[in-house]
């Protein structure tokens, strides 16, 4: 635990430069576990060029990829209005002192608004809890890999087959676009909108997180081995490491409906989380607390 | 592995062989959405467009930039994905004659064509290693359509063992993608 006297707006500008040059623990292993895997030259290439790349932006301190996204903030625990005023102004610092690139514009006349801020954003999601602390986690989220992201209102007979199908086609269609290997949030049940919101979200947990639903488990294990097996790639150019992990979340739905959604993470799935406490002192962290 | 000079000609690029993993040295320019849709607005009503996009080295990127004692620095610039670009790549190959295309994901069966007609490669780069194409692109020349924002203008940049590429598309529009879509396992 660290005790320094930084306000929420410090601390944010701190999550927005560790996710963005630090890629999180449980990737690289991943990453590198792929790369024993590969056995053609251009997969590997891909591979250890990515992890090159990474510990290059973490000892640079710049970040990895040169889009750094549009940041989704999530907000549990304790707090009050302000919060969303500090968040915003840390997205203007950080984007100047990072630097992070300017990727905000309107989305008819195209004009950029210069600080990532404004025509609604930061976007973030707030989620009260009895907690006695502030959570705020980050995810930057590059335009490669969001714009390949799928809903579907399945018909409730095509039943987990049908689910499955879906998410397998999302990913291959989706070929080298989204800087494979990706992570791949997959939001299950709901109304269509949980259901798009809950497969973001589930890019924020940790690949090496273990679903508690034994079902849910057995399904993220099996998209992972046949997406694996589908010889798509890293950067779609071929190989045996199409994903680094698939992540499923559910809620409940309308007995008519099958809402399945997809969203995409690339091999730079960017992730930083903070515990703020009462006293002023706090906790990050890029896994679980 | 082998080292291109840029600016590459014709026969440079007809000889490479789809999966060869090259890195070039020389003038490169960046290029996406906002570059193909005014570049081929202006060249069809007549009008002047920068001569550094005609034989070019194109690539697909918008960089984060920063300008430090009053000089332009790259600070990260890994591809973009080039399937956007699908709609005007095949005409602004007829009309700019770009020599290479250097992107992520590839491109459209439409586009392969008019790379085969007019000779032209697309290069794959890594998506996401924006920091180790950064460190190839230490000298900055210049800046066009600076109005278009950061990540959408022209950025001339002298590079230095730009790469790795792998050539993914060849100059007779064959592609790499292709093959790997067709041997897809669901």
């Amino acid at each position: 635990m660290i005790a320094l006297p930084e306000s929420v707006e410090d601390i944010v500008v701190r999550l927005l430069r560790l996710a963005n040059t630090k890629l999180p623990m449980d990737i690289g292993w991943a990453l590198e576990a792929g790369a024993g895997w590969e056995t053609e030259e251009i997969a590997y290439s891909q591979l250890g060029a990515i992890m090159d790349n990474a510990k290059k932006a973490e000892f640079l301190g710049k970040p990895m990829c040169q889009d750094t996204g549009v940041p989704v903030f999530y907000v549990s625990g304790r707090f009050d209005s302000s919060v969303a005023k500090d968040i915003s102004a840390a997205v203007r610092r950080a984007t100047e002192e990072i630097p992070l690139r300017p990727n905000l514009v309107d989305p008819i006349t195209r004009e950029n608004t210069g600080d990532n801020t404004g025509l609604g954003s930061p976007f973030i999601h707030f989620m009260p809890t009895e907690d006695d602390f502030l959570q705020i986690s980050v995810l930057p989220k590059g335009a490669g890999s969001e714009n390949m992201t799928r809903l579907a209102m399945l018909n409730p007979a095509d039943g987990v087959d049908g689910i499955m199908d879906f998410v397998t086609d999302a990913v291959l269609d989706a070929g080298g676009r989204p800087c494979p290997p990706s992570v791949v949030g997959v939001g299950i049940g709901g109304t269509s909108d949980v259901c798009v919101a809950m497969a973001k979200e589930a890019l924020l947990l940790p690949l090496d997180h273990r679903n508690p639903d034994g079902q849910l488990r057995k399904m993220e294990e099996d998209l992972f081995v046949r997406l694996n097996s589908s010889g798509l790639g890293p950067m779609g150019l071929g190989g045996s490491t199409t994903v680094l992990g698939v992540n499923i979340r559910k809620a409940g739905c309308h007995t008519a409906s099958l809402p399945v959604a997809v969203n995409i993470g690339c091999w730079a799935t960017r992730r930083a989380s903070v515990r703020i406490y009462g006293d002023g002192s706090y906790d990050i962290s890029q896994g679980v607390f | 592995m082998e080292m291109l000079d840029s600016p590459l000609n014709e026969s440079d690029v007809r000889r490479l062989r789809l999966g060869d993993i090259v890195y070039i040295n020389g003038p490169i320019v960046t290029g996406r959405d906002e570059v193909h849709i005014r570049a081929l607005e202006r060249a069809g009503a007549g009008e002047d467009v920068p001569g550094c996009l005609y034989g070019a080295t194109l690539f697909h990127c918008g960089p984060i930039m920063r300008r430090v004692d009053g000089r332009w620095t790259v600070v990260a610039a890994g591809p973009t994905t080039s399937a956007r670009m699908n709609r005007l790549e095949p005409e602004f190959i007829r009309t700019f004659r770009p020599r290479a295309i250097i992107g992520k994901g590839g491109m459209s069966s439409e586009t392969c064509a008019s790379m085969r007609e007019n000779g032209c490669v697309y290069l794959a780069a890594v998506g996401g290693a924006a920091v180790t194409y950064a460190e190839s692109m230490a000298k900055v020349d210049g800046v066009e359509w600076e109005d278009l924002g950061m990540a959408e203008a022209i950025w001339r940049i002298d590079a230095q063992r730009f790469g790795p590429l792998v050539v993914a598309i060849d100059a007779e529009g064959n592609s790499l993608y292709d093959r790997v879509n067709d041997s897809l396992r669901r």
